[in-house]
């Protein structure tokens, strides 16, 4: 019963921080669409279903310091990374819907809000060697 | 000689003797290490780079050799189990004996998805789900809602019928039997069915959910009825491809084994549907 109850409290203080990043992810996206001309194509900053979805672009070279592969954007729900692949014919899963393909990668990244009900992502574990 | 049988056959012995060995290897952490050895394959496998036991030719003999390591941990718990195998062109209803409480549990509840009936059940102690991609430690299952139906016969029937293994570019994109087997292609089989249960079925993590094994079991039977039916036909490529595993290259992560080593499942069990004797004999 301990363990359970613990969850329990854990999912309040999740659910507390989500009403939180409302709030300042509103506040970002206003600015983020009174500059849009500097944006990069394909940055996403949105509240969906009371969660914050962060996409930036790859960068092609591969330089930015992520650890996935190069050219992908990287796709942030409440600040965690998912991990996200696109498919040879262009459609996009994510380690949370792996077995389903999406058009693009915010409906990839709400596909994962969904899923995920109000739980925050796990740190991504990269490696085939596990 | 093992023999792998259609779960709906099971006595109520087997199948007690099936969730026990699970539990007993979730027990050990045995269990978790198969978790974490799918999902790393899971993210790694890609269509532009190398790739094994996903989206790419070695799919079906990298999963059997998963399966038979899987299969001799379970039997090292008890040496009378084997893998079951789901049919779900015929067990195809959330009603199925294999959701029941004496056997995998049922369906999530509503509000968070838990499975609250069962051996695998949180409320049991003996399944928490350790290797995971977000918070939530209990096993999760949604029968029916990603997807509202299952493969059907036709559908694996119009599968089983292609004559050819695998084509370039051997990815998610490629035609042929193993392409819709898998189900980036055509009628969608196998991607369908981890949907179809959801859940941590339908992440990376999905052998968290124990019908992980029974759904791949099948899906190993499947190759092996599309070579009994295409007798000329053989695994592809053969050699010199980049970023894939031809017939000769070994798999990792062991390293040690082939997709040649794999193509004859008698040489390490049969279903129930083959003569025994006959197997021995081919």
């Amino acid at each position: 019963m301990n363990k359970i109850t613990r969850r329990q409290a854990l999912g309040t203080t999740a659910g507390a921080l989500t009403v939180l990043g409302i709030a300042g992810a509103t506040a970002h996206a206003a600015a983020t669409d009174s500059r849009a001309a500097t944006t990069p194509a394909g940055t996403v900053d949105e509240v969906y279903q009371g969660r914050r979805i962060q996409i930036a672009p790859g960068t092609g070279g591969g330089h930015h310091g992520g650890h996935h592969s190069p050219g992908l954007p990287t796709v942030k729900i409440d600040g965690r990374e998912l991990h996200v692949m696109q498919n040879a014919d262009g459609t996009w899963i994510s380690v949370v819907n792996h077995y389903e393909t999406f058009a693009d990668p915010t409906s990839l990244a709400r596909a994962a809000v969904r899923e995920l009900q109000g739980s925050q992502l796990a740190p991504m574990q990269m490696g085939g060697m596990a | 000689m093992t023999v792998r049988k259609n779960q709906a056959a099971l006595t109520p012995e087997e199948k007690r003797a099936f969730t026990n060995a699970l539990l007993e290897l979730k027990r050990t952490g045995r269990y978790d290490r198969f978790v974490t050895t799918h999902n790393g394959f899971i993210m790694s496998d890609t269509d532009s780079g190398d790739r094994v036991g996903h989206r790419s030719p070695s799919f079906l003999p990298w999963h059997r050799r998963f399966l038979l390591e899987f299969e001799a941990a379970l039997q090292a718990v008890d040496a009378s189990v084997s893998i079951p195998y789901w049919d779900w062109t015929a067990d195809r209803t959330t009603r199925s004996s294999l959701w029941a409480a004496d056997f995998l549990g049922g369906t999530g509840r509503a509000r968070d998805g838990q499975v609250m009936d069962g051996p695998f059940a949180y409320a049991t102690g003996k399944w928490e789900v350790a290797v995971r991609v977000d918070g939530r430690n209990y096993l999760r299952r949604a029968l029916g809602e990603g997807v509202a139906q299952l493969p059907t016969k036709a559908e694996v029937d119009a599968v089983l019928a292609m004559p050819v293994y695998d084509m370039a570019p051997w990815n998610s994109s490629s035609n042929g039997f193993r392409n819709n087997l898998e189900g980036w292609r055509g009628a969608n089989l196998h991607n369908r069915v981890h949907v179809w249960v959801g859940g941590q079925m339908a992440t990376g993590v999905s052998p968290n959910d124990p019908v992980f094994w029974m759904h791949h079991a099948f899906i190993d039977k499947l190759w092996a009825d599309w070579q009994a039916k295409h007798p000329t036909s053989t695994y592809l490529p053969a050699a010199g491809t980049a970023n894939v595993v031809d017939l000769r290259d070994t798999m990792r992560p062991w390293n040690d084994v082939t997709p040649a080593d794999m193509l004859d499942h008698r040489k390490f069990y049969t279903f129930d549907t083959e003569p025994a004797a006959a197997a021995s004999q081919r």
